[in-house]
């Protein structure tokens, strides 16, 4: 356990979703935002004795849900988020948006809490891009996905008209950061630098004992 | 691994030992190397670390990019097979609906059970841990003292291979020269930790884990635990040779396949089968002890969960190691009209005084700890230091509320980047994203620290399970039902471990994300959660107070042995499974010394 378990309250969160998504019907047209996106996730899990040792690709083991719409969305928002910086590829470019396909398509509870408040966060972006600009969020220009990700971008600090979107893009964040940073890409990035058998184990080099201050 | 796999168990042997884990693994192995002929029944499938231990896999190529789910509770790498708080088929109950009376019961089906993924801490208790009674006067005494089990903990320490230092700490026992191996060095947030803390009086010191930091002195061990026996310590020398020590990567909870790590299934059950004494039946659910006319115990019951029909095995002893629960179970299972309340239960006790681990702790982000510069920091797959219990003296001169100890486990910081490496952040970056956020990720990577207070739980007459009067498992086996309560003693601890870890955060510079629980009912964790099940059938010097004696032997039938957690008196702040060995090996030797007798 080396960090802070996420503390979003998911229950709370697809409450908030749902009061939003509504509320923005009534503003912006209910046609765009019909209220169930997708069906309830009816598959399978991978059981308490799964092949530990082979690669798993998103689909491989239950369906995806997104349409090729919310999957251009979804991997546009993961590039704002975690945009191509030289040498580091964007989280779209590792095909990130296709694990949070995964993700909201698991039978698992964490994921089908996650379901609703990912596929309607993605409509209410998609809403909110046409509302704004008159175009769809994938056609944006950054300045103007970054206008309406700076409205989104924190709980805490979001209008109360953006209090539920805000819920979305933390826990959209959160899966783009986990599905970015455990690639080896991402791994790389973050400046994690072991799953390399050592002859020895060193402990800490002096560089790092000194800023410690412990030499 | 050659196991019985004809499904053709012989027509009698010594020794039946159920269960494949620490105990069963310790029991098999001390008897099958002396000449004893064992069968061991395991309820779970046969497991193959070599093969099925998913060593450099990084997260991405597993579902969910490893995420705990209810299939596999502690995320998908976690080397449990069948098993973890539910298994399919295999209920168990609790029989309050109070959330805070909740007992959580962790399970694996599969050959080495939870050895497979435990922590590895092997800590000693220590000479006060044996006689809590006559210290402060709650719970028993056990009716054994440090003394008698100090050479057991040498033995299994040598043979399974564990780091740590000798730091001659009080109630923190000392190995024997020449017994541990070198522990690893600190990690910098250990070492952090090991600084401030001095300020605050809190010592910071290696942990001892049953890791190979290098290779085992084969030769000279095998000569030192079977002495007068080379054949014995011939195949011991070619089990510990298949041992590699730690190439310093990879999660020890994934389990081993260098066998760098103790686990039943590549420590104690190579040798022992290379002895020729040992048969595994693994897919066999211990179900009844079958007893004889003449009071004793002639074999095992077991549902062949291939077939699904209950079958029968037979020996001169039983053994029981199948958890602590589990046996309980299966005594309280072997009830007829001769042993109305189950077998080995004149004293009423099978299944009182079950006991967990209390465990609460807090997390925190250290500024010291951002942007350090890149190293390598995965070290033994687990924890190099710990705080062992410290407040002995405070504790005496009544400046405590709560009796006994705890001590606190914490690792840090740069270890393998998962799903919650990088989620929540908000409270510190403020909600970025792009660029900025990409900075943030790597400036607090590393700079979390989480201290968990793992202590001592008293054995209370609200704590037990019993055979649940309506619902059975899929075999047709009724389950068990628990009853769970915390008592002040424990749950003030729990409020004390929180405190000390905020103290310590905030010596390091840090801040804490939550405040600790005003009330530690809050703050401690629900009963089994922390995995250390022990009590049941405890032991003691009086078979009116106890169900097994010294010898973890039943006091009702004399060839019926308990080797697992069950007889627990106490269950001290050390972790459990290094006791439950030296306890288990003492057993066997005993075992073996009545058989030669002829008393068995």
């Amino acid at each position: 356990m080396n960090s802070i378990p996420v503390r979003i309250d998911r229950r709370t969160a697809i409450k908030w979703m749902l009061t939003a998504a509504a509320a923005t019907a009534a503003s912006t047209g209910a046609a765009r935002l019909r209220a169930s996106p997708a069906a309830p996730v009816a598959a399978e899990g991978y059981g308490t004795d799964p092949n530990l040792v082979r690669d798993y690709k998103p689909g491989d083991l239950w369906p995806l849900t997104f349409s090729e719409a919310q999957r251009l969305t979804a991997a546009t928002l993961c590039a704002v988020i975690l945009p191509a910086q030289a040498p580091h590829p964007s989280a779209a470019d590792l095909g990130v948006h296709d694990f949070i396909d995964e993700w909201i398509s698991a039978p698992y509870p964490n994921q089908r809490d996650d379901r609703p408040v990912i596929l309607q966060g993605l409509e209410w972006i998609e809403a909110e891009a046409q509302k704004r600009f008159g175009r769809s969020f994938p056609n944006l220009v950054r300045a103007e996905r970054h206008a309406i990700c700076d409205d989104i971008c924190s709980v805490e600090k979001a209008a109360p008209e953006f209090s539920a979107p805000a819920i979305f893009f933390a826990r959209f964040r959160d899966l783009t950061a986990g599905g970015y940073y455990t690639t080896p890409e991402g791994m790389k990035d973050i400046g994690y630098t072991g799953n390399l058998p050592q002859a020895t184990f060193d402990g800490p080099a002096p560089d790092v004992l000194k800023r410690l201050g412990l030499v | 691994m050659p196991l019985l796999d004809t499904r053709t168990p012989k027509e009698k042997y010594d020794v039946i030992v159920v269960g494949s884990g620490a105990a069963g693994g310790q029991t098999a192995y001390t008897l099958a190397m002396e000449g004893a002929k064992v069968l061991m029944l395991e309820a779970g499938r046969n497991y193959d670390p070599s093969t099925e231990t998913p060593m450099f896999q990084t997260h991405a190529q597993a579902p969910l990019r490893g995420s705990s789910t209810p299939d596999k509770p502690f995320g998908f790498y976690d080397a449990t097979v069948g098993g973890g708080w539910q298994v399919l088929g295999e209920p168990y109950t609790n029989a309050s609906t109070d959330p805070k009376r909740q007992f959580s019961w962790w399970r694996a089906r599969m050959l080495g059970g939870r050895t497979n993924h435990w922590g590895r801490i092997s800590l000693r208790n220590g000479p006060y841990d044996f006689k809590p009674y006559s210290r402060d006067g709650l719970g028993f005494d056990w009716p054994i003292g440090y003394e008698d089990l100090e050479p057991y903990y040498d033995k299994v320490e040598m043979l399974i291979g564990v780091y740590g230092s000798n730091e001659g700490l009080e109630n923190t026992p000392n190995s024997s020269p020449g017994v541990l191996q070198p522990p690893p060095r600190m990690r910098a947030g250990e070492r952090y930790a090991k600084h401030h803390g001095a300020k605050l009086g809190v010592p910071v010191i290696p942990i001892h884990r049953a890791v190979l930091t290098r290779r085992l002195d084969a030769a000279r061990i095998a000569a030192r635990l079977h002495p007068k026996n080379p054949t014995a310590q011939r195949h011991l020398i070619d089990a510990m040779n298949m041992r590699a020590a730690c190439f310093w990567a990879t999660a020890c909870g994934r389990g081993c396949s260098i066998r760098a790590t103790y686990q039943s299934p590549t420590v104690h059950l190579p040798p022992a089968l290379a002895s020729g004494n040992l048969d595994i039946l693994t897919d066999a659910m211990g179900y009844r002890v079958l007893m004889g006319e003449d009071g004793k115990a002639k074999g095992v019951s077991y549902i062949d969960r291939k077939d699904g029909q209950e079958k029968e095995v037979f020996a001169r002893i039983v053994v029981l190691a199948a958890s602590a629960a589990e046996s309980v179970r299966m005594l309280l299972n072997s009830k007829s009209p001769r042993y109305a309340n189950g077998v080995a239960n004149s004293s009423g006790l099978v299944g009182k005084y079950i006991m967990d681990t209390v465990g609460a702790g807090l997390g925190g982000q250290i500024p010291a700890l951002e942007n350090l510069p890149l190293h390598n920091e995965d070290g033994a797959g687990g924890e190099h230091a710990y705080v062992p219990w410290w407040l002995y003296k405070e504790q005496r001169a009544g400046k405590l509320d709560f009796p006994r100890g705890y001590h606190i486990e914490f690792i840090s910081g740069r270890q393998m980047p998962e799903m919650r490496t990088v989620a929540g952040l908000e409270w510190l970056t403020g909600g970025s994203y792009g660029r900025k956020f990409r900075e943030d990720a790597r400036r607090y990577y590393g700079s979390f620290l989480h201290f968990a207070g793992r202590g001592e739980m008293i054995p209370n007459d609200g704590s037990f399970c019993e055979i649940d009067p309506v619902v059975k498992d899929r075999w047709g086996i009724p389950v068990l039902r628990f009853h769970w309560q915390w008592s002040q003693h424990e749950t003030r601890q729990a409020k004390h471990m929180q405190e000390t870890a905020r103290a310590l955060i905030e010596a390091m510079g840090g801040r804490v994300r939550d405040q600790p629980k005003a009330d530690g009912a809050d703050a401690i964790e629900a009963g089994g959660k922390i995995i250390h099940e022990v009590g049941g059938t405890i032991m003691g010097a009086d078979s009116k107070k106890s169900v097994t004696n010294q010898w973890c032997q039943t006091w009702d039938v004399k060839n019926l042995f308990v080797t697992d957690g069950g007889p627990f008196v106490s269950n001290a702040d050390k972790n459990p499974t290094l006791t439950i060995m030296a306890l288990a090996w003492r057993a066997a030797d005993y075992m073996l010394e009545e058989m030669r007798r002829g008393n068995l």
